[in-house]
């Protein structure tokens, strides 16, 4: 607002002419009418009235769901679907960051095999994949570390153990790609202070790299979590019990699809509103002294300032 | 410390070469520096006087020349008429006597006033965290920043950033520092407050070669003056001399345009 100090200048010389009192202070502001924004409220309100209206009256046996919220099979198949996900994705967090950090490396082997891996299991689908891990003891039947260790590939290599395999070595690729750039994003003066105070490679990285990097790659990887959380589905292929294939073999025998769908739904839903609490924290852990002078504020925090400010607005 | 010591400098540079791709850098820089010594290193931007520095701590590779810090070549380990470079690890116990204030502070943005301080002697040296603290809260009073010590680098001024980078510098109790234009990403009134510090420094007998634009902070506080240009040194003294009484043509022009 360039006219403000123009517009303070007229109130002064306004004081100076002994007219009138200054009474501008007593005029108060009104936000203009949203009518616009009411209509528009109002129809959404209205459509969303007709939704739960057909959805009520739908064909839907709402008992039903609600007994099938909470059977054993469904919740162990939920427990697999998580931990498969956690499994998965510590893989490919893992993977991740190796490959990242070898991509960056100034040694053009080291480099080419971080980019070869992720070419082939960032360019092939994650069911192939899946598959492949699942078939992997028709070309290797036994393995062995020679003189140590050694076992049949189907006794190592359950659906699960495939699965997570898989799934890992997919979520690798993609997360190499965003550590990456998390890396990068990190100023090279940065490395060079690190240097500069006696610091290894090991630990600049560690210290001083990634924790910076993490506020660029955590948004992704959230992303990425709730992804793999419903990717695992593809999991029932390879015949690992989770929750959608429990679902399954649930309705095939009492024929209620849509119900046990529904019930599917309502807890990959849950699920996914836990991993976003957790990803809210973690990347408020990371934000520490980014750009924001202050941390957004935690639920807690902001209900603690609606109490204070409502009894401050009261006095 | 014994007299053999003293003598000799802490600092040598012999025949220093530097190019990027084709391009010379540096041609040649041979400089001793004593114990206790400021020197501070003029010159017009393009002359190698940053890259010179950034040698001296090895975040650049020479190509011909070596350098010594006390009885150390930096960087590199002589095998005949051969220098083979150093692993990392070697290089990175080398920097721990070095400290070095950077152009844009570069403070660690995720950690606050404090832990930048002690990062270095609590992870790099081992020291154990209370006697780090301690040391730093004495090192950010000394800075003129005893109050700061948990705020975060966006909360500081340019000239309390760099004032911190100095305190971080100074945790791993250097023998020798190397200022990189300390001041120039300051806004001006702000450049006073860091050389304040600067001139302390230079008071307590601590090493320091200083690249700067700052004409009088050279003539009040170094022992010698360096002005290089192309890569070479041309002209070195005590600034009365060198900036009372420049002798190379290119020291008086330069000297002309900035003062």
């Amino acid at each position: 607002m360039a006219n403000r100090p123009g517009l303070r200048d007229g109130g002064s010389q306004t004081v100076n002419r002994p007219v009138e009192p200054a009474v501008e202070a007593e005029l108060l502001t009104l936000p203009r009418k949203r009518y616009g924004e009411l209509a528009g409220a109002l129809a959404v309100l209205a459509v969303l009235a007709w939704l739960a209206m057909s959805l009520a009256n739908a064909a839907i046996d709402w008992g039903v769901v609600r007994d099938h919220l909470t059977v054993d099979v469904l919740l162990r198949g939920l427990g697999t679907t998580i931990i498969l996900t956690i499994v998965a994705m510590v893989l490919g967090v893992i993977l991740g960051v190796v490959v990242a950090v070898m991509r960056l490396s100034h040694s053009p082997v080291t480099s080419t095999v971080g980019w070869l891996y992720v070419w082939v299991f960032r360019g092939t689908p994650v069911y192939l994949q899946l598959l492949a891990w699942f078939n992997i003891a028709l070309i290797f039947p036994y393995l062995q570390i020679p003189g140590i260790w050694g076992a049949r590939t189907v006794d190592v290599v359950t659906p699960f153990v495939a699965a997570a395999i898989g799934l890992g070595l997919n979520q690798g690729a993609y997360t190499s790609e965003v550590v990456r750039a998390g890396i990068l994003s990190v100023d090279e003066g940065q490395t060079e202070a690190a240097y500069a105070i006696g610091m290894t490679r090991l630990r600049t990285m560690r210290r001083i790299v990634l924790p910076q990097a993490m506020r660029v790659i955590l948004p992704p990887i959230g992303n990425e979590t709730i992804g793999m959380l419903k990717t695992t589905s593809l999991a029932s292929a390879i015949g690992v019990s989770e929750i959608l294939s429990e679902a399954q073999h649930i309705y095939f025998v009492n024929n209620r699809i849509m119900e046990l769908l529904i019930v599917c739904a309502v807890w990959y839903l849950a699920a996914v509103s836990l991993l976003s609490v957790v990803q809210f924290y973690l990347e408020r852990h990371f934000a520490k002294g980014s750009s924001s002078r202050s941390l957004p504020d935690t639920p807690v925090q902001r209900l603690r300032k609606a109490i204070t400010s409502g009894k401050q607005a009261r006095r | 410390m014994t007299t053999t010591t003293n003598q000799r400098p802490l600092v040598r540079a012999e025949s220093v070469h530097k190019h990027f791709g084709d391009l010379e850098v540096l041609r040649g820089i041979s400089l001793d520096v004593s114990r206790g010594e400021v020197v501070c290193l003029l010159g017009p931007s393009g002359s190698g006087k940053s890259t010179f520095l950034r040698c001296i701590n090895h975040l650049e590779q020479v190509n011909a020349g070596r350098i010594w810090v006390g009885d150390e070549v930096i960087g590199y380990r002589q095998q005949g008429d051969r220098l083979h470079e150093l692993n990392h690890r070697a290089i990175a116990r080398q920097r721990r006597r070095i400290g070095m204030v950077f152009q844009k502070f570069n403070l660690f943005p995720h950690m606050t006033a404090l832990e930048n301080v002690i990062e270095g002697p609590v992870g790099v040296q081992g020291v154990p965290k209370a006697q780090a603290v301690a040391r730093a809260k004495t090192l950010l009073t000394r800075v003129g920043l005893g109050n700061k010590e948990n705020a975060y680098p966006r909360q500081l001024s340019g000239g309390q950033q760099q004032r911190v980078a100095i305190a971080r510098a100074l945790a791993m109790e250097p023998e020798l520092m190397l200022f990189d234009e300390p001041t120039s990403a300051l806004d001006p009134e702000l450049v006073g407050e860091v050389l304040d510090v600067m001139k302390d420094l230079a008071q307590t007998g601590l090493t320091m070669i200083v690249v700067t634009h700052e004409i009088g902070f050279a003539r009040e506080v170094a022992d010698r003056v360096a002005f290089m240009d192309g890569g070479e040194i041309l002209e070195i003294g005590p600034p009365s001399q060198v900036l009372g009484d420049p002798q190379h043509p290119r020291t008086r022009s330069f000297l002309s345009r900035v003062l």
